[in-house]
């Protein structure tokens, strides 16, 4: 028996039943990805895209019903550019940069989150997370179809799991009984609740926050701004917050909060909710209720993300409050960080010590990320009488000094982190080089008299040189060349020579930088490259 | 990098005092906690060092001559 949690939007993956069910003989996969979520997924296309084999066990058939995530970041936009399924992405969503924040009647601030020139994708795009993840799976079916050892099994349910010397045997469960596999790895993209982390008795530490939000996303056909409206202590909600925000399909995500101490079944009342709405966007605007639920939300995260051949990704590692949009961002950063690893380590490329710097580089960016996102939910649920009388200080202040505008907090959008402290940078050797592209950076983006920048930094190991002299078979690495007259707008020199007349950048496979210099040297490039794959 | 002054810097420490008293004239106690938070972020920003407001938070949390000395706060560890 495999009984379902939610409802499906889109069943992508109908069980099948499969011939290992039978054998009473586990078979062994290299790499066993437990469900199948946005990040699930995408760790499975990673890693298929790089022919490694890997098996997909989802308990449910397909894509989850409700909005949930609807803010993806240009990071994420880069990150399924590599794996070849950014364009649906970017064409069915909502392109915005521009956040406004008003308090009571009055607008008291707003961002544009790119002031910059020069990147292929927008800061954000707003896009229902169903959409995100059939988009993932359409890309995975494409690649299955060339050959890509990618298997999802839908309706198989992880019941338990041994870790034996030289792999993992895990119980499933299917409509047709159970069966058994092995796995030389296991990760674990079963969400903040994971199954498997429960099964190795982890913990998952952090705060919960005391405060409940309801999200009614509707549907309606209205000219409001394509831009995120944020409100403190509005007349439709007085005393509370609330959020506007605009998705594809004429859908409006509306976000309220209503504090602790409430009767959920009471708010949940769809009458109640319509009335809720029509008192925020007009009486006169027709609308239909799509999907709403209430939320409360946690910042937590386990203490190691690898506990030997079990890894965790996603929410099952680290959960973030929504506001910052840092949850499904996050993950799909740990997707990028963990599958050239995984495939190196499989391949016999780098030693398995490999793995343990996705732990240090994820944590370290789970950690930013709580961080940032508490403090968001401290500016918005303040604990206690102090958090409050300074958060109201702020809001008071902001109308007329613009020093407080940057203390307005409703939330720090998701950024992609720096792994400043990681074990695979190395030495900084580019005499006062660009702050933004130091090792353990991730590359900005820059726009090439032909295409843009990170559409040259895909696959393996890359060399990014700018005008300097590299040899064609430098280090049997792929060689990028390109010189500042590239790039038409001079960004190429701003973002990654400062005032050297030339660099050479050592890209990882997930686009961070891992060592730079003025100029090639052979030596120094392997030494690099050793250690940015655990040799070193 | 600037030091936190803890030595007298005012020019006439006792028109300064009277004029923070003057302020917080005929104000309910919940408007001086809200005038007082508005001052410190409007000099926090003025001072604008890290490293001074740093100082200056520890000068004022552990400062020997109040009674309610917390020492440092509670943080859960992430």
């Amino acid at each position: 028996m495999v009984t379902a949690r939610y409802q499906t939007a889109f069943r992508l993956y109908p069980y099948e039943k499969v011939s290992a069910q039978d054998t009473g003989t586990p078979a062994r996969h290299p790499v066993v990805i437990v469900g199948g979520g946005p990040i699930g997924m995408g760790l499975a296309l990673d890693l298929g895209k790089k022919g490694i084999a890997c098996l997909v066990l989802d308990d449910h058939d397909g894509v989850g019903m409700g909005s949930r995530a609807i803010c993806f970041a240009k990071r994420t936009l880069e990150i399924c550019d590599r794996l070849g399924c950014g364009d649906p992405m970017v064409d069915k969503g909502v392109v915005w940069n521009l956040g406004r924040v008003y308090r009571q009647e009055e607008e008291i601030y707003s961002f544009n989150l790119l002031p910059e020139e020069g990147h292929k994708r927008p800061a954000f795009i707003n896009l229902q997370q169903p959409y995100f993840e059939q988009f993932i799976v359409e890309e995975i079916r494409r690649q299955q179809a060339c050959g890509a050892p990618i298997e999802i099994r839908g309706q198989n349910r992880v019941t338990g799991q041994i870790q034996k010397d030289d792999h993992v045997l895990l119980d499933i469960d299917t409509p047709d009984g159970p069966y058994q596999i092995e796995a030389d790895y296991v990760v674990a993209c079963d969400g903040a609740n994971s199954p498997i982390r429960s099964m190795l008795g982890l913990g998952f530490e952090g705060r919960t926050f005391e405060d409940n939000f309801l999200i009614a996303d509707i549907r309606a056909k209205a000219e409001f701004p394509t831009e995120r409206r944020f409100w403190f202590d509005p007349p439709f909600n007085r005393n509370e917050t609330a959020l506007m925000h605009k998705q594809p399909d004429d859908v409006w995500r509306l976000d309220f909060q209503l504090g602790w101490d409430i009767d959920r079944e009471a708010e949940l009342e769809p009458d109640k909710i319509s009335k809720r709405v029509a008192a925020m966007i007009g009486q006169d605007i027709e609308f239909e209720l799509v999907w709403t639920s209430i939320y409360t939300f946690r910042c937590c995260t386990m203490k190691d993300y690898r506990h030997g051949r079990v890894i965790f990704a996603g929410d099952s590692a680290h959960q973030v409050s929504p506001f910052g949009a840092r949850g499904a961002n996050g993950g799909m950063q740990d997707v990028d960080n963990l599958a050239w690893k995984l495939a190196a380590v499989i391949t016999g490329d780098a030693p398995d010590a490999l793995l343990d710097s996705y732990h240090t580089e994820r944590k370290h960016a789970a950690l930013e990320n709580i961080k940032n996102s508490s403090r968001s939910a401290d500016f918005l649920t303040p604990r206690n009488p102090a958090h409050a009388l300074f958060r109201d200080a702020v809001l008071d202040l902001v109308k007329d000094y613009e020093f407080a505008r940057p203390m307005v907090n409703s939330g720090r959008l998701s950024t992609p982190c720096t792994y400043d402290p990681s074990p695979l940078n190395s030495a900084d050797a580019l005499p006062d080089g660009p702050s933004r592209s130091r090792p353990g950076s991730p590359c900005s983006d820059a726009a090439l008299d032909k295409g843009f920048l990170l559409d040259h930094l895909t696959g393996d190991f890359t060399l990014l040189s700018i005008n300097a002299t590299v040899p064609d078979d430098a280090n049997g690495l792929k060689v990028v060349r390109l010189s500042t007259t590239d790039a038409a707008d001079g960004s190429l020199a701003t973002r990654y020579l400062g005032d050297n007349p030339s660099a050479v950048y050592l890209i990882r496979p997930d686009q961070h930088v891992a060592a730079r210099w003025a100029e090639y040297d052979a030596d120094a490039v392997t030494a690099a490259l050793n250690k940015a794959t655990g040799k070193g | 990098m600037a030091e936190l002054t803890l030595r007298p810097n005012l020019t006439n420490s006792d028109d300064f005092y009277a004029a923070l008293l003057e302020a917080h004239d005929g104000l309910e106690p919940s408007e001086m906690h809200a005038l007082n938070a508005r001052l410190i972020l409007i000099l926090a920003n003025h001072i604008g060092d890290d490293e001074v407001l740093e100082s200056a938070l520890r000068a004022a949390r552990t400062s020997s001559g109040h009674r309610t000395n917390r020492g440092e706060k509670d943080e859960p560890t992430l």
